[in-house]
């Protein structure tokens, strides 16, 4: 089995960055008693806890699981779900697998980007929106098909999609108005 | 220690409780029928039978997939003792009318009921997915009401040898796509010796266009986890694996609950059922690459490293996780163990053909009527599958190329309708089984097109060890892009053929050596459509 780290650095004060966030990674990081084979569990946590792999994070897994920095990275970068930019506040994922393909995806991605400025694999400039590909989400019966914010959206036109994230946006800037005017 | 499990006793319990309701309304809760709306038509059918106070009539059962995706939601009205009743596109309205109308007024809601006699359901044979859209997969009772974990008492009762020897009897050979004789890997793992053995689940189903194992493990996660034990207690190993795609935080989370609820009756852990025999299980998420449905690479994810593959020899089971030996098998594969082991060998030969018995669960999707997952008997013909379980092409279209096994597959054109579809066949005709996707293409697809498809996902998903897949898939990709252009010449076709040949022939693992197979197969059986690009001359219509 893989080495452990026997001291409990994790238990020590908390990340000097005051980030609570790495509290939280810290818990991960004692569930899975510092072992170094754990590490891809790990980055998934990351991810989830931070929304992005950044250098401090992957330098910090590093240090905890005592592996060199270039390992950490090497892992990382090699899975296609781990990703080392912020993304925006909302990810609007486009499956291209092979049933939504057939069924025109590409045409999705193409149309959503233009409608929205947003190029496939970007984030907007304002920060708002992320478009992402992926390979196939597994509902295949429901070409083509978008995550939205983790939700599956089934049977999806370009035209459905971007009213959809319009619809979205608009809600959210009432809402914000609503809050300054109150 | 917590108190064993008395299976009798929760079966007896579960067949009770279920006899006090007329009713049982069940609502599609998977993946796919979420996505067109059953959260919302669930809770108007529980706040229906609220309302109605019924709720001592009629209880609501949140089941897995029935099978039928494109229709969805899809719900299963079943009286006590009568004839049930299916419901397809079910809106929230639609919902309250099931119970108020149907099941109260006993009225027929024509409009969105599903006829179960469409060949979609009856040229059907459900064994992995007996129990997906029938029962609550979160409930144990549930599945134990179903004979589930039955096969596992019989099997602690018998000798490793003898299990094994069961299932070579069964002809049962691997669901994952290569068709490997499940007994003889089974085998290599029993011989092996050393003082600690794996098995592994491998539900890393990287292939676009497939599901089958995402609805396995969502929607029966016991069967898995109970097939998991069964290989384990024949190969004497202590300790598995499920390997399962960080696409299906639902399956994840779903055998993460099966999991712990399996070890507080003792079903999984120290002493299963009183016996000698532990088997501590984890699940460990993929991220991501598909080259980790690759044996060796995904023993290499599991260590935490970089998913990519080693030769073989040595094979994992003489070499395996930490250096231990371990055997990988499928979802599919260790979901049809329970079933072998309670109904024995000979009825699982009295399905499929002879050199490939048993089912096969498939993602139907691409241009059909009807798109989802069935389970037939292996042998079936592709027209069979195609036109009258799939309901044929919608639009008015002709359904030109069925695609199986995904990106190390290849397309079968339907002059071949009457091949019949199992291990060999498919191969012959050549494309694979892989795991099960099968995805209908119609007159409007472009050939060509879909190899280059392909082979996009190929060079994207190669993991840069070998050179002929690392460069060879790009080279082939960038010349399947100039001939789709319409640039293309003779000579990018002749250098595509050979490079077909290279990368098949010297590619370290599986995902280079099959690579090509969807050029090889488009080319075999739609060179024509090559020659029209390269004089510039239109291919299908695209998306019509």
């Amino acid at each position: 089995m893989a080495a452990t780290a026997t001291d409990s650095r994790a238990q020590q004060d908390a990340h000097p960055s005051g980030d609570e966030r790495f509290a939280l990674l810290d818990k991960a990081l004692k569930r899975a008693r510092f072992e170094q084979d754990q590490l891809v569990e790990l980055l998934h946590t990351a991810q989830e806890v931070f929304g992005y792999l950044s250098n401090d994070v992957l330098i910090y897994l590093a240090r905890q699981l005592r592996l060199p920095p270039s390992r950490v990275l090497g892992v990382a970068s090699f899975y296609h779900l781990f990703t080392f930019e912020a993304p925006g506040d909302h990810i609007c994922t486009v499956c291209l697998g092979t049933a939504c393909y057939v069924k025109g995806a590409e045409e999705v991605v193409e149309g959503t980007a233009q409608a929205l400025g947003v190029p496939a694999g970007q984030t907007s400039d304002d920060g708002r929106l992320t478009l992402w590909t992926a390979r196939c989400v597994g509902s295949c019966g429901l070409a083509p098909v978008v995550v939205f914010d983790g939700t599956v959206l089934g049977k999806q036109t370009t035209d459905e999609l971007v009213t959809h994230i319009r619809e979205v946006f608009a809600a959210e800037d009432a809402a914000a108005e609503e809050e300054e005017a109150g | 220690m917590a108190k064993v499990i008395d299976l009798d006793d929760v079966a007896v319990q579960e067949a009770e409780a279920r006899s006090r309701y007329r009713w049982r309304v069940k609502v599609c809760s998977s993946t796919a029928c979420d996505a067109s709306g059953a959260g919302p038509a669930r809770r108007a059918v529980e706040h229906s039978v609220e309302e109605q106070g019924l709720e001592h009539d009629v209880q609501v059962v949140p089941t897995g997939c029935m099978g039928l995706c494109s229709a969805g939601p899809l719900v299963r009205a079943e009286p006590r003792g009568g004839q049930a009743t299916m419901f397809q596109q079910v809106d929230p309205q639609v919902g309250a009318d099931i119970v108020e109308r149907h099941v109260v007024g006993r009225e027929d809601l024509s409009q969105h009921q599903l006829d179960e006699n469409l060949p979609f359901f009856t040229r059907q044979e459900r064994v992995v997915l007996s129990n997906a859209g029938r029962i609550d997969p979160e409930r144990i009772e549930d599945y134990v009401a179903e004979d589930g974990y039955r096969a596992l008492v019989t099997a602690l009762r018998m000798r490793p040898r003898g299990l094994i020897e069961t299932i070579e009897a069964s002809g049962l050979r691997g669901r994952g796509g290569a068709g490997y004789p499940t007994a003889k890997k089974w085998a290599m793992l029993h011989d092996a010796e050393s003082d600690q053995k794996y098995v592994v689940a491998n539900g890393d189903e990287g292939d676009p266009g497939a599901f089958m194992d995402r609805a396995v493990m969502e929607d029966d996660p016991h069967r898995v986890l109970e097939g998991v034990a069964l290989a384990a207690y024949a190969t004497g190993a202590s300790k598995a694996f499920l390997y399962v795609r960080a696409e299906y935080p639902r399956a994840i989370k779903r055998l993460e609950q099966a999991i712990r609820t399996a070890k507080r009756q003792r079903l999984l852990g120290k002493n299963i059922l009183e016996s000698d025999f532990s088997l501590d299980v984890e699940i460990r998420t993929g991220a991501g690459a598909f080259v980790c449905g690759e044996e060796t690479a995904l023993l290499a994810s599991i260590e935490g490293q970089r998913g990519q593959p080693r030769m073989r020899p040595p094979y994992p089971t003489e070499r395996g996780l930490y250096g231990k030996p371990t055997m990988i098998n499928n979802v599919e594969t260790l979901a049809n163990l329970p079933d072998i082991i309670r109904r024995g060998p000979e009825w699982f030969r009295g399905m499929g053909t002879r050199v490939s018995p048993g089912t096969k669960v498939f993602a139907l999707a691409g241009s059909l009527q009807h798109s989802g997952l069935i389970e037939v008997p292996m042998g079936l013909t592709l027209g069979e599958i195609i036109e009258e379980i799939g309901g044929g092409c919608p639009n008015g279209r002709t359904f030109k190329a069925a695609q199986t096994g995904g990106p190390s597959g290849g397309c079968v054109p339907a002059s071949f309708r009457d091949l019949p579809v199992d291990f060999e066949s498919l191969r012959q005709a050549g494309s694979i089984m892989g795991s099960g996707g099968l995805i209908a293409m119609d007159d409007s697809v472009s050939m060509p097109e879909v190899a280059r498809f392909y082979m996009d996902f190929s060079q994207d998903e190669s993991c840069g060890k070998c050179a002929p897949c690392r460069v060879g898939t790009l080279e082939m990709h960038r010349l399947l892009e100039r001939i789709c252009a319409g640039a293309g010449t003779e000579r990018d076709l002749a250098l595509l053929e050979q490079l077909t040949r290279t990368v098949r022939e010297t590619s370290l693992c599986g995902l280079g050596q099959s690579a090509p197979n969807p050029v090889a197969s488009t080319l075999e059986h739609f060179r024509d459509e090559y020659t029209a690009l390269l004089r510039n001359e239109p291919v299908g219509v695209a998306h019509g």
